[in-house]
């Protein structure tokens, strides 16, 4: 390989020629040598570096691709995202707030002029899905924040989705008007009523096309169900019914069915006094429509079927892992509770999420998970001041990618984490305005635990603890995220050549 | 956060027992760490019992918290808390940095008060003199509450919101965690059993009431339904507001 100057020649790296000239070319350093793609659009020497680390090691590498919401100022508290969900599709991406809104992007049809840009999420519909309300006989008021979005499959040209605040489920309907009839005989073109002595002729109203209108219309309410906060909703595999969690029952419904559901799991103690575990997430197996698992703020995960009887008060199995006496703390039980639950695509694992750690089970192994991965390890000196300002309780959801092969979590100071579980590797990134250039690949963050800090490192007091990532959303099928930052929704694509 | 940094000094046993005070003042031992925790704890569930809609995860995770700690210090036999100007003779532990909670057990191991320090009684029997009066403590944690409060003010070194929190406490009538929590829900329990209740109300004589205030949809008549007059009586008066 000879050293030498020509177009693209990066003098401070020293690069060189190499066989495909065209495409490639191999930089040496005095830190080593890093492969470069010619022509690629990148804005810096990092980005190469980067690109160029990625291939070597075939670590997917993200890239920002939209970010929706208003910029810090002007941000009210109503526009804080408490829950992001993709369609079964990928298509369609919703996203609920404090406020009680609802907003669904779609994702626009790729052209054929832009091959390098991916598709992207434009907004489809927004509608108000809940309002503020008064519960008078407790004199207290129910939130209309979302607690969380779960799509129907779709079975014909409508979207259908489920979404939920503290107390009552919803059933939306969301579908595109083109299309309107014109030429009544009764009623004139502003809708008013004809005068019947003028109506002299008969005709068949015609459908004439008009400006694409969606409308978002509530196709069933589900109340007064749940005394205690609504926390999980999930969709059954028979399409035909749904699950609704609060912090001591779970209840059944029929889609069709609005006063009457059916109550599965009942842990309320008949003295309220002896009560010292909640329910904290729910789900429905994805493939078999009597199995269930619901996880408690004990660190533990029951799975339940529901041929065995009614009320599923006695699981099928008991997920949880030994305390590790060595570690055991005044905190040790509220670092436990687990906050999120998910089954794998697969159905034959699930992922739970506790305060530190992320932890992949597989359903015929109860005493102990088969992957556990650190999130933010270096809080465990600090949970006295976590437990003081109330992040200690914070929920951090989690999900699988589509092949089940990557898991992504959130953490503190717009630091989110994903873990490879085939390669064990793991990487931290950052959603902020920062790295907000279109297709700029997004740098691996580091939090610096002790000692010297490094250059691009962060030390865990500077992390912000009012900037947390608490709602993701993978894309079905390919490598598009969704990461909620308080007001902000980021939409992150993995690179593409 | 909290304040950070404290160095940690080893143990000087017997030695400049005056320093190892001045010491402790400025460096909290581990019981007091914990007394403060506590005290957080309790200021926390109190302060869900004034918010507009209780967190009950979060309730039921900070009196689980508090139940810990109260059995621990049931065990160490300090849930009556020395005034330090006792502790002169018994020296006032080692001086521990301010995340001493946040570590392992292991490593508190060789840190926390052992119960006989400085008292000069075997292990065996200052545990055995101390359940009496912890049970007891237990039983009626409000007035240890008050004991621990008015051993306080002989101690430095607290920071003033903490002052103010003690006043709260003070004020408020409930006492023991239960007490509290039962408190904080019995508006949900009355609305469960009302719920429940509407299956079983035809039948009493305060069906009619109870009808007239039927909620829109009714009450899932489910297996799980556990009512009896007693809650429905209970229902019925915070209804009919005697």
């Amino acid at each position: 390989m000879k050293r030498g100057s020509h177009p693209g020649c990066r003098p401070a790296l020293g690069c060189c020629q190499g066989p495909r000239r065209d495409q490639l070319q191999l930089l040496h350093s005095p830190r080593g040598s890093v492969v470069r793609w010619r022509g690629q659009s990148c804005d810096s020497q990092q980005d190469a570096l980067l690109a160029g680390i990625g291939v070597l090691t075939q670590d997917t590498l993200w890239c920002f691709s939209q970010v929706k919401g208003t910029i810090e100022i002007g941000a009210t508290e109503a526009d804080i995202i408490s829950t992001v969900e993709f369609n079964h599709t990928g298509e369609l991406l919703a996203t609920g707030d404090k406020g009680g809104r609802v907003v669904i992007f779609q994702r626009e049809q790729e052209s054929k002029n832009q091959v390098h840009r991916r598709g992207e999420y434009n907004v489809y519909s927004t509608f108000q899905s809940h309002e503020p309300e008064f519960d008078y006989l407790k004199s207290l008021e129910i939130e209309e924040k979302i607690n969380k979005i779960r799509w129907l499959p779709q079975q014909n040209a409508a979207y259908f989705l489920l979404s939920t605040n503290d107390k009552t489920v919803k059933l939306w309907k969301v579908s595109e008007r083109d299309k309107r009839p014109e030429g009544y005989n009764l009623k004139d073109e502003e809708g008013r009523l004809r005068d019947p002595a003028t109506i002299t002729t008969l005709r068949v109203p015609v459908l004439r096309p008009m400006d694409l209108m969606v409308e978002a219309t509530p196709r069933r309410v589900f109340a007064n169900a749940h005394t205690y906060h609504i926390n999980s909703i999930s969709v059954n595999s028979d399409y035909e019914t749904y699950m609704s969690a609060d912090d001591l029952r779970i209840n059944l419904w029929n889609f069709e069915i609005t006063n009457q559901s059916f109550n599965i799991v009942d842990i309320k103690p008949a003295n309220m006094e002896e009560l010292t575990e909640v329910i904290t997430a729910a789900e429905f197996h994805p493939h078999h429509c009597n199995s269930f698992v619901y996880s408690s703020s004990k660190g533990t995960i029951r799975l339940c079927d529901m041929r065995a009887s009614a009320l599923c008060d006695r699981h099928s199995k008991f997920f949880e892992e030994p305390e590790d006496p060595s570690n055991r703390s005044f905190f040790s039980e509220i670092i436990s509770s687990i906050s999120d639950v998910k089954f794998s695509h697969s159905g034959r694992y699930i992922m739970t999420r506790d305060y530190l750690t992320v932890k992949v089970w597989d359903l015929n192994m109860e005493n102990r998970p088969i992957e556990t991965y650190q999130v933010h390890d270096y809080l465990r000196s600090k949970l006295c001041s976590l437990y003081e300002n109330d992040c200690i309780f914070d929920k951090f959801e989690c999900v699988w990618n589509g092949s089940d092969s990557v898991i992504m979590t959130g953490s503190y100071n717009n630091f989110f984490r994903m873990f490879d579980r085939n390669t064990k590797r793991d990487v931290t990134l950052e959603a902020s305005r920062e790295n907000s250039k279109p297709r700029a690949i997004l740098k691996p963050r580091k939090v610096c635990v002790g000692g010297k800090r490094r250059k691009d490192e962060i030390s865990v007091d500077s992390l912000d603890f009012s900037k947390k990532i608490l709602h993701t959303a993978w894309h079905p099928s390919e490598n598009i995220i969704a990461v909620a930052a308080t007001n902000n929704l980021y939409i992150f694509q993995d690179k593409v050549n | 956060m909290f304040a950070r940094g404290l160095k940690r000094k080893s143990a000087e046993d017997g030695e400049d027992v005056e320093g190892g005070l001045a010491g402790a003042q400025a460096m909290p031992s581990y019981s007091l760490q914990r007394q403060s925790l506590l005290d957080m704890s309790l200021v926390k569930l109190q302060l869900c019992h004034m918010l507009v809609e209780p967190n009950l995860c979060r309730s039921v995770l900070i009196a689980n918290t508090v139940r810990q700690i109260q059995e621990e210090m049931a065990q160490d036999g300090t849930w009556r808390v020395v005034a330090p100007q006792a502790a002169g003779r018994a020296p006032l532990d080692r001086l521990v940095s301010t995340d001493i909670l946040c570590r392992s057990v292991r490593e508190q191991e060789g840190e926390r008060p052992a119960p006989d320090a400085g008292d000069g009684h075997t292990p065996d029997l200052v545990p055995g003199l101390a359940t009496v009066p912890s049970a007891q403590a237990l039983r009626n944690p409000q007035s240890s509450l008050w004991e621990v409060d008015s051993s306080r003010e002989n101690r430095g070194g607290f920071q003033k919101s903490l002052d103010q929190i003690f006043e709260t406490l003070e004020n408020k009538t409930s006492g023991s965690v239960e007490e509290l929590f039962a408190d904080v829900d019995s508006s949900y329990y009355d609305l469960d059993a009302v719920l429940t209740g509407m299956v079983g109300s035809t039948q009493s004589g305060h069906g009619s009431g109870l009808q007239a205030f039927s909620p829109a949809t009714a009450a899932p008549p489910s297996s799980s339904c556990r009512s009896d007059l007693g809650e429905l009586d209970h229902a019925v008066e915070i209804l009919v507001e005697t």
